[in-house]
């Protein structure tokens, strides 16, 4: 895609605060006029009007491009599991960055009596893309003698961000809103190579409807690949068994990155590990793992997948996961507190990821009583 | 929830990967397609459809309209543009009749209605309580083409009302129509003349946003321009050894794209290449949530921090019940009270008919009464008269026998 890569020369090599350079921008038309020239305009299966010359709203993506960079993102990362399972590692190493070091140490260092939702708020800048990345984290979840409950805390969190984020939407006067919302969990399973433990089970089934959840296997270095094997296949059968709905990274258009895409996919639940240590191999410095066996490559694809859930995560379904929690989680959300208020008390667990929700006479009701809202407000009762 | 400590800002060490975002983002609008709208506001024959021609390049189908429409009218037509991938939803509303009554003082009410309508439309899908915005199809003028007439002065009455009804609902762009009837000179100073009447009269037209470095410097040149002169043309004449959109006179060709001759191609720039998705978003952001403001403090909600608009929602909820109730109440007491008029009347009405029947009745026995008495009557004449004649008949017979014995004896007594 020759969009794409001009957008990447763009930010490149020039510096991020560069003026906006016409002589490129004159190219680029020229090229399009020669396509018309030499072409025909596509013709999609709805055949859309032809055009008989460039008009230039092809331009429209790069506009879109410009305002999102001048905007900056912000995305919300929840990382929750037992502690000592190298949470604030992956963190630290999926970011490459000292998130949690000796000032803010991570939650596993943070442990109180019961189960607290804390937050850290950092801000990443990478080739003139800012981000604010928050990600919260759940010290204490799992670690106490009786666990009963224990997602409490963190499904009142998810609540209250919603809930934050409904009132700010519902003002009369809304001003900009910052996203708070709980955009992804990333939940670390224990690698004991047996199953999932009823704790796992609990938090999933009462959080997969409220976030999207990517299970992940850490300390992935004690399994053998066939364990490895094992141990996923029998994660997810207990995922379905039990009806569990974790995140699932959506096809692509395009055939070929489909394919690659689907590689990366099938490692689902990811079996990561995590450093932050420099170790030389064969004449590279690489971030890894130093055994007297051997080195665990945390880079390497044979060694761990945690390159497949940097790509899938962080490069290609970072906003994504956005979208699914503003369309679908958020949705649900707003519609069972407002279904609720409409028919008295009656809840519904709407919810699955294509927003498929079944027609019942309370929606039906509900939706009447908005249009009858208004119509009353027409006729000024 | 004690507050977050400040953002850090830190550094990475190596290539996270997260600069793809506004690529992503780009990806999915993009697969989603894009859709912009634009209303069209000038006098008949002002050359508004030529002008929606030239810019997309190709032909929109309509037909000129007359001049003796009674009102103003709207109409809106919807086409789906291609260019390499991207997908545009154009809507084009075209306004017909405008200007052309002889009393034109109700001639911005059909467009003011017309954007309200669509900006009430979308504030109704985002008040539902199932909704689905992000596949909505917004309907919401995003661009007023605004075209003034070339008189050479300055801005008409009724450009001037309609303009400053319109400017805090929709982005106004001014454009001096046909404007090859002007020279250069007398341009300068229409256009002088028309931004000082703007700014006097306080109408706010869209500004070109400079707030972006990379086409800051571009925007605020393009607004020093306006308002943009353009002629519009989509027949191709030959100049040189090129076909460009011309229009051709006797005493020469005016080239529609030659920046020397109109400004047509400075407004293909800014409003189509340049600041299209800054328009749609401005839509949104100034003009819907300035909207929406209003149109909820007219329906009662406040932002008071007693209340959120969930309360106001379910007190306003519960007085609609109550009310809902009320009227339910009214209905049964009158349904009640029909109820007791009909069963009172279809009594008296079984009254009625039970005493006539009872009155039939009594007169069926008398008469049946007086047929008796007359059969018995009857009876008793036949009776009388059979003994009658019983009697007669044996009297008869007993004078006729006596008779033969007196004869007899009359015989005997001869002899």
């Amino acid at each position: 895609m020759e969009s794409l890569s001009k957008r990447e020369a763009f930010f490149k090599n020039e510096p991020p605060t560069a003026k906006f350079d016409p002589t490129t921008r004159d190219k680029l038309d020229h090229k399009m006029d020669k396509e018309k020239e030499n072409g025909h305009p596509e013709t999609s299966g709805k055949a859309p009007k032809e055009l008989d010359g460039y008009v230039g709203f092809a331009n429209l993506p790069n506009q879109v491009y410009r305002k999102s960079v001048k905007r900056g993102f912000e995305f919300t990362l929840m990382v929750v599991g037992q502690s000592g399972l190298g949470k604030s590692t992956l963190i630290n190493t999926l970011f490459l960055t000292d998130l949690y070091s000796a000032d803010y140490p991570g939650p596993s260092y943070r442990i109180k009596k019961t189960v607290q939702v804390e937050t850290t708020q950092v801000l990443l800048k990478e080739g003139g893309v800012q981000l604010r990345l928050t990600v919260v984290d759940t010290p204490g979840f799992g670690d106490a003698v009786d666990n009963s409950n224990c997602w409490q805390p963190v499904t009142d969190y998810i609540d209250s961000k919603y809930e934050e984020y409904l009132n700010a939407e519902s003002r009369v006067n809304r001003k900009t809103m910052p996203d708070n919302r709980v955009h992804c969990c990333l939940y670390f399973i224990t690698p004991s190579g047996h199953g999932l433990k009823p704790l796992d089970v609990e938090f999933m089934k009462r959080l997969h409807d409220k976030v999207n959840i990517i299970p992940m296997i850490a300390k992935a270095d004690t399994m053998t690949p066939d364990e490895c094997r094992e141990f996923k296949k029998t994660i997810l059968n207990e995922i379905a068994q039990h009806k569990i709905k974790i995140y699932e990274f959506p096809e692509c258009d395009d055939e070929e990155e489909n394919k690659l895409q689907k590689k990366l996919k099938d490692r689902v639940p990811f079996a990561v590990v995590g450093s932050n240590t420099l170790v030389s191999v064969g004449g590279k410095t690489v971030r890894a793992r130093q055994y007297p066996w051997g080195i665990v490559e945390v880079e390497n694809l044979e060694h761990n997948d945690f390159l497949a859930l940097r790509n899938m995560l962080v490069r290609t379904h970072l906003h994504d996961l956005k979208d699914v929690t503003n369309n679908v989680h958020y949705e649900n959300y707003r519609y069972n507190k407002l279904a609720s208020v409409a028919t008295k008390g009656k809840e519904k667990a709407v919810g699955s990821k294509e927003l498929n929700l079944e027609t019942a006479e309370d929606e039906d009701s509900g939706e009447k009583y908005y249009s009858v809202f208004f119509s009353l407000h027409k006729y000024g009762i | 929830m004690d507050q977050p400590p400040e953002a850090r800002h830190l550094k990475l060490n190596g290539h996270v990967g997260f600069d793809s975002l506004p690529d992503q983002l780009v990806n999915r609008s993009v697969s989603q397609g894009f859709c912009f709208n634009i209303l069209c506001l000038g006098e008949t024959g002002i050359g508004k459809s030529t002008l929606m021609d030239t810019l997309f390049n190709t032909h929109f189908d309509s037909t000129p309209s007359k001049h003796d429409l009674p009102g103003v009218k709207l109409k809106s037509n919807t086409y789906e543009l291609k260019e390499s991938n991207v997908r545009l939803k154009l809507t084009n509303v075209d306004t017909v009749g405008f200007g052309d009554q002889i009393n034109k003082e109700d001639t911005f009410k059909p467009i003011v209605d017309y954007i309200n309508s669509q900006f009430e439309a979308y504030l109704q899908e985002e008040l539902k309580i199932k909704r689905s915005l992000h596949s909505y199809h917004d309907t919401r003028i995003h661009a007023c083409l605004y075209f003034i007439a070339p008189t050479g002065h300055s801005l008409k009455a009724l450009d001037l009302v309609t303009m400053k009804k319109l400017d805090s609902k929709v982005n106004i762009i001014p454009i001096i129509a046909k404007a090859d009837t002007i020279t250069k000179s007398e341009l300068q100073k229409f256009k002088a003349k028309l931004m000082s009447e703007l700014m006097s009269n306080g109408v706010q037209i869209y500004q070109f946003p400079t707030d972006d470095e990379t086409v800051a410097e571009l925007n605020s040149s393009m607004n020093a321009h306006l308002p943009f002169a353009v002629v519009g043309s989509t027949d191709e004449v030959k100049v040189g050894n090129k076909m460009v959109k011309a229009r051709q006179y006797p005493w020469g060709t005016v080239q529609v794209e030659n920046e020397n001759h109109c400004d047509f191609v400075k407004l293909r720039e800014m409003l189509i290449r340049t600041n299209m998705q800054d328009m749609v978003e401005q839509t949104h952001s100034r003009h819907y949530e300035l909207f929406r403001r209003c149109r909820l403090e007219q329906m009662g909600f406040t932002d008071s921090e007693s209340r959120s608009l969930k309360e106001t929602y379910e007190l306003k909820r519960s007085e609609h019940v109550a009310t809902l109730q009320k009227k339910e109440e009214e209905m049964r007491q009158m349904f009640v009270v029909r109820v007791k008029e009909k069963e009172s009347e279809l009594k008296e009405s079984e009254k009625e008919l039970h005493a006539k029947f009872d009155s039939l009745k009594k007169q069926h026995a008398d008469e049946k009464k007086k047929l008796e008495e007359k059969k018995k009557a009857m009876d008793d004449e036949y009776n009388l008269f059979q003994k009658r004649k019983a009697a007669t008949i044996a009297s008869q017979q007993a004078a006729q026998q006596a008779a033969q014995a007196a004869t007899l004896s009359g015989k005997g007594k001869k002899k």
